[in-house]
């Protein structure tokens, strides 16, 4: 089966693209917690559950949304999530450490732990994009071209998917990326890209 | 391509390996007990901790080099490959399922010695992998509670697309304060042993486990023939309703079950027995009596094991996996433990009594989790 890809999105410290097309620049080298908001505004996205999302599922959130720009309608049981991650939820793991230091004052919060788990920004995902496919979060060190690409290849062929998100997610205090890819089994003329997926994905050169 | 289960490993309070597992959830012996440590949780609270006898059986020890965590993960791994011949590890992948990993070293009461590096799931993966000299990168799975039946398809995929021939798959995590402090903060932990589908339930009980089963292409390399059991399908799903409640109508998890089924040529009727998740919370138990009688599966036989081990997150799919797989060749349904009177306005057929049955052919394994996921894997008899 030949899969194309769509869409491209790809969130970095110093600046975000869509589709090969600068979208923002942190000029000003924000840290994420304003630079997302930054980029939530230039967007003009309208989803006030952002705010109570960490940045691990924020990251993801607007990396799907700059690579589903072109979509108005899917059948979200055709559409699947495989995303890999490195440092898990480690952000709001340790916000929750914080929050259990000291056993006299212990304050954990729910609106903290339910975000202790890194598939929750795969979750998120799927409530915004009524999502009801497979969704699976892999541990891996850095974006593991030649697995998601079998692993993707492979639940095309056998579960008949439309679509798939695939990429890397990841935040951790010293960096961070969302890194997207839009793959499909569906002609689309409308879509911004129209690239083979291949084991050399990641190498789409504008 | 027809994928088995060859041999598998339980390490849980309740035994060291899955005959001593089984026997005891056979017995009706739980697991489940009252925990005063406040190292785990401020005040007193009822789970499945792994009692010093275990560890005194396992030789754990704080100072070789591996967490508790992975000494659990290298125990049951190790027992699970004893009973198989020698795999070509060039040919055999490792997948990991864990929710939390070694989240203990993170802890800023933790005095160990070990690196706070160790906390990192690639990390933890590679000092068990080489551990048994395996050469291929493990995979590591981290999707909640269903992150056991999500390794256990990963597996099954990876060795169908002839990228392996074998897999260890082995599930675990641990008894921790973090856990348990964030599920008392969501009030989810109940303060007597759980009760799924029980009309009294109050939540769930955690509970810290490993379990490890050979997945295969090759049916003979069982050193004990007749403890295969085939992988006949599996399938994931989400509900896009909530991160930490399930839909209130199962549609997930009934999609999840629907498309484990059309990958094989059987029907809901033939399913013999329902291994579900039953944590014992009102809503998930709820949710899945009503996904299940939606399906025609409201007569079918079914339990949740959680009454026997508590809730072991990462572990649960695989352990669980494990015990149906038992059931089914012993012919035989074990009760599910905790249950009492219907407390789900779909009534299910819950098992009270342990009890032989004529044949067990086709087993169905549920698992729903945080971030609303949802996992079906079909288990069949040779």
């Amino acid at each position: 089966m030949q899969l194309q890809i769509q869409a491209h999105s790809i969130i970095t410290p110093t600046s975000v693209q869509a589709n090969g097309e600068f979208v923002l620049n942190n000029e000003e080298k924000h840290p994420f917690n304003l630079f997302g908001k930054e980029l939530y505004r230039h967007l003009s996205i309208q989803y006030p559950k952002f705010f109570k999302m960490d940045e691990l599922s924020q990251l993801a959130f607007l990396g799907t949304h700059l690579l589903t720009m072109h979509i108005e309608n899917w059948d979200g049981d055709k559409v699947a999530i495989v995303l890999g991650n490195k440092s898990s939820s480690l952000s709001s793991d340790k916000r929750h450490y914080q929050s259990i230091a000291d056993r006299s004052n212990y304050f954990p919060s729910p609106a903290v732990f339910v975000y202790t788990l890194p598939n929750i920004m795969l979750g998120e995902m799927c409530i915004r994009y009524k999502v009801t496919g497979e969704n699976t979060c892999f541990i891996m060190e850095q974006l593991d071209v030649d697995f998601l690409h079998t692993y993707v290849q492979h639940l095309f062929e056998a579960e008949h998917y439309h679509y798939c998100i695939t990429g890397f997610v990841d935040y951790s205090d010293s960096s961070y990326i969302a890194e997207l890819y839009l793959v499909s089994s569906q002609k689309d003329t409308g879509a911004p890209l129209a690239l083979d997926f291949d084991k050399n994905f990641n190498q789409i050169i504008f | 391509m027809e994928i088995y289960s060859v041999a598998d490993n339980i390490v849980s309070p309740l035994g060291t390996n899955t005959e001593a597992n089984y026997a005891a959830c056979r017995g009706g012996i739980s697991g489940i007990a009252n925990i005063q440590n406040g190292d785990l949780y401020p005040e007193q609270f009822y789970g499945a901790a792994i009692g010093e006898d275990i560890k005194r059986a396992l030789n754990i020890s704080e100072d070789n080099g591996y967490t508790f965590l992975e000494q659990l993960f290298i125990h049951s791994v190790s027992d699970a490959l004893s009973h198989v011949k020698d795999l070509d590890k060039n040919r055999t992948l490792l997948v990991i399922s864990t929710t939390k990993g070694n989240i203990d070293l993170l802890s800023e009461s933790y005095t160990g010695p070990m690196d706070t590096k160790r906390s990192e799931l690639t990390v933890m993966g590679n000092t068990i992998a080489r551990y048994f000299d395996l050469p291929n990168a493990p995979v590591i799975v981290s999707n909640a509670c269903i992150s056991g039946l999500s390794a256990i398809i990963t597996a099954k995929r990876l060795i169908e697309v002839g990228q392996y021939d074998h897999a260890i798959v082995a599930g675990g995590d641990i008894l921790s304060e973090f856990v348990v402090s964030g599920f008392q903060c969501l009030k989810a932990i109940s303060d007597e042993p759980c009760r799924p589908y029980d009309a009294r339930r109050k939540g769930i009980s955690l509970g810290e486990a490993c379990g490890t089963m050979i997945l295969t292409r090759d049916v003979t390399l069982a050193k004990n023939k007749g403890q295969a059991v085939r992988i006949l399908s599996g399938s994931q799903s989400n509900d896009a309703n909530h991160i930490s409640g399930p839909s209130r109508t199962g549609e997930g998890l009934k999609l999840a079950v629907k498309r484990a089924l059309e990958q094989t040529d059987i029907t809901a009727s033939q399913i013999s027995y329902i291994s579900a998740h039953g944590t014992a919370t009102l809503f998930n138990d709820e949710m899945e009596a009503i996904v299940f009688d939606t399906l025609g599966l409201s007569d079918t036989p079914l339990n949740s094991l959680k009454g026997y081990f508590g809730h072991t997150l990462g572990a649960a799919g695989v352990i669980e996996s494990i015990i149906t797989m038992k059931q089914m060749l012993e012919r035989e349904l074990v009760a599910s433990q905790g249950f009492q009177e219907t407390g789900t306005t779909k009534t299910l057929n819950i098992i009270q009594a342990t009890k032989a049955v004529a044949a067990c052919e086709y087993a169905l394994k549920t698992t729903s989790g945080f971030g609303g996921c949802n996992a079906a894997v079909v288990y069949k008899s040779l």
